[in-house]
């Protein structure tokens, strides 16, 4: 039997002590869909994406991936997903070819040494490919963190504020990336505060606010500006 | 993944950084440097007195000087939370346990050795002779205080009182390995062998084996969030 | 739970009067150490329940890493609290005990040294708990200290015994005892016993009204 393809997330919560980070989210997304989140801080954006990364137990609820569920199935999920967080996840002492190999490896991946080669290129890093983390600068080291995503197999992008520290150059990359991800079928869930950038690549816009995903519409549905002032009415404009 | 793939990839690594940086190895170098001459300060004048402490005073050393490279070894996961990573990798995570106990084990060897060679010219002791044997207990009690150290490491680096909370939980625990090593290296200094209390050398296998295995089996658990 | 809870306290406290009075005044004096003997009526049957209470923290924790109850937590946590306090009881009437027959408060010999070695390590446990603000990663943590902490004790025991040793041998091993002081003992034994079953169930009812607490405020 084929598995199912693509994200399904049914009534998913996540309590951290006293409070819901996440309240009874239902999604679905299918290949070659981006969808967008917006929402205030604290709204539980990253809470969301580290589920789905297989980081965080939900609560309540659950979902599965590819038909992986995010509980029992949690190594097999993780074969096919890439998180991009916070975090580099970038070893400073290493150079970032060795730190590329070395997240390929420890997901059970060998990638021959062209495909790294290429997403160095790719990313503007050539130069750079065998100097140490350290000396490079935070925009670099953001660029080493997108090109993991080229070296990676997953059909899942979960993606937390990719845009932070890129320049134009970097953005207009990782743009054109998360173009092919899309065109070979691939998913994405991406989490930003900026509108004008997360408008381009979305098929799909979500809001979270307190938890709860207040809305889910397909990106041609409304112009930038609507969105925005959906946005400003019921994300933050207090109303319940 | 094959937990001794992964044990593999872990080691490479850490040894990667640690040859770059140094900046761990050199620190436990110095810092025994350091543990050496306050000992001799602390005993007073008499060599005897020194010499009849030695086994006991170097184990104290290695336990000292431990503890801070077992803080280190996931300290260096905590920047850029690569840790996180870590809990990410599918598979058999305890391969990851067996991967930082190794590298452990490397970088106390090294220095043990180093501090061995400091007593033996500050304290004038005879180690040539007891080298093979000197070199079988600090290898069976270096196995012992790892396998613990790096469990309880794992665990500290993910709160807030790290810093304390490494040394409250590990020192309790060490106490056997404690014991057992500084009565076989008393054994192997004083020129005998160490067959002459073989209740101790088997305890230390056993003790090591213990805890080589629980540690493998509880690590998943403090990974996982 | 609410009534296994009052009848529990209702027996330790019975049998808590009834030891301490065959301890105290029935019992006749020890024929070598003399009054001060009695204290045994209190020292061993404490530690025997700090034994029971550390050997339910491992089951429970073990339970708990395969399980991931919320219920078993408790019980390692409730059990864990309830065995430091009659360590420490040991601890003290031990120095007490100490003082008079061997003339100080402490030695290091091998069983003291072992069952302080045991308070450190289970201190340690509970202060670990209270360092980790989440309460899974607390359990989790925390339960693999229990389990860890629990065979470290037997090799700690081992190590310290091949010292030598000046505590008497263990009174309930050796034997030689009296009759006369056995059947005190003995009571003493079993009223502690209920006396940790009362604090445990006491305590994981604690813990379970602490979460039910938080869940309710987590609804509200």
């Amino acid at each position: 039997m084929r598995p199912a393809v693509g994200l399904r997330v049914r009534g998913l919560s996540k309590a951290f002590r006293e409070t819901w980070a996440l309240r009874g989210v239902d999604l679905d997304l299918g290949p070659g869909e981006t969808l967008v989140l917006f929402g205030p801080n604290g709204s539980g954006k990253t809470t969301l994406l580290k589920v789905l990364a297989t980081l965080l137990r939900p609560t309540r609820g659950g979902g599965a991936v590819n038909g992986a569920d995010l509980v029992r199935d949690r190594d097999r999920i993780r074969r096919f997903i890439e998180l991009l967080a916070h975090g580099s996840y970038l070893y400073e002492d290493l150079t970032p070819r060795e730190n590329l190999a070395l997240a390929a490896a420890m997901r059970g991946g060998r990638p021959e040494a062209g495909v790294i080669a290429a997403a160095l290129e790719r990313m503007g890093l050539s130069e750079v490919a065998d100097e140490r983390v350290r000396t490079l600068s935070s925009g670099m080291k953001r660029r080493i963190t997108l090109a993991r995503l080229l070296v990676g197999s997953g059909d899942l992008w979960l993606l937390d504020e990719p845009y932070t520290n890129l320049d134009r150059e970097g953005s207009k990359v990782f743009e054109a990336i998360l173009q092919e991800h899309q065109d070979r079928g691939g998913m994405t869930v991406m989490a930003t505060h900026n509108f004008l950038d997360g408008f381009k690549l979305a098929t799909r816009l979500g809001i979270l606010a307190r938890g709860r995903l207040i809305l889910d519409e397909p990106s041609g549905a409304m112009t930038l500006q609507t969105f925005q002032e959906l946005y400003a009415l019921r994300a933050e404009g207090g109303g319940r | 993944m094959n937990f001794l793939t992964l044990a593999g990839h872990i080691l490479r690594k850490d040894l990667r950084i640690e040859a770059r940086s140094r900046e761990g190895l050199n620190t436990l170098l110095f810092f025994s440097v350091l543990i050496v001459f306050l000992f001799r300060f602390a005993l007073g004048s008499s060599e005897v007195q020194v010499r009849q402490a030695a086994p006991g005073l170097l184990w104290l050393a290695f336990i000292l000087t431990g503890l801070w490279g077992m803080a280190r070894t996931f300290q260096i996961e905590r920047d850029n939370d690569c840790l996180e990573s870590l809990r990410l990798v599918p598979g058999d995570l305890g391969g990851i346990y067996l991967g930082k106990v190794l590298v452990g084990c490397c970088l106390m060897l090294a220095t043990e050795l180093a501090i061995l060679a400091m007593f033996g010219i500050f304290f004038h002791l005879d180690l040539w002779a007891a080298l093979g044997r000197l070199v079988v207990v600090l290898i069976l009690g270096t196995v012992g205080f790892v396998a613990l150290g790096t469990l309880f490491s794992a665990i500290t680096a993910q709160l807030k009182a790290r810093e304390v909370m490494l040394p409250l939980l590990l020192f309790p625990l060490v106490i056997p390995v404690l014991l057992a090593a500084s009565q076989l290296t008393g054994l192997a200094l004083a020129g005998e062998g160490l067959s002459a209390e073989p209740h101790w050398l088997r305890f230390l296998v056993v003790f090591d084996l213990v805890f080589l295995v629980l540690g493998y089996l509880t690590f998943p658990f403090v990974m996982e969030d | 739970m609410n009534r296994l809870a009052g009848l529990l306290g209702l027996g330790a406290g019975v049998l808590m009067v009834l030891g301490l009075w065959t301890g105290l005044i029935n019992a006749p004096p020890d024929a070598v150490q003399g009054e001060v003997q009695r204290i045994m009526y209190v020292h061993v049957p404490s530690i025997l329940a700090a034994y029971v209470a550390f050997t339910v923290v491992l089951f429970a924790s073990v339970a708990f890493l395969l399980r991931g109850t919320r219920g078993w937590d408790r019980l390692a946590h409730a059990s864990a609290e309830v065995g430091v306090v009659f360590t420490a009881i040991t601890l003290f009437t031990g120095a007490i005990w100490g003082k008079p027959t061997w003339g100080v408060w402490w030695t290091w010999d091998a069983r003291l040294t072992g069952t302080a070695v045991l308070f450190l390590v289970y201190v340690g446990y509970l202060m670990l708990r209270s360092a980790v603000d989440d309460r899974e990663r607390a359990g989790r943590y925390a339960a693999v200290v229990g389990i860890v902490g629990f065979f470290n004790i037997i090799f700690t025991h081992m190590a310290v015994k091949w010292f030598r040793t000046l505590h008497q041998p263990s009174t309930l091993q050796r034997g030689t005892i009296d009759a006369a002081l056995v059947f005190p003992l003995y009571v003493n034994l079993i009223a502690f016993l209920v006396l940790y079953a009362y604090f445990l169930v006491r305590r994981v009812r604690l813990a379970a009204l602490d979460e039910a607490v938080e869940a309710r405020a987590l609804e509200g």
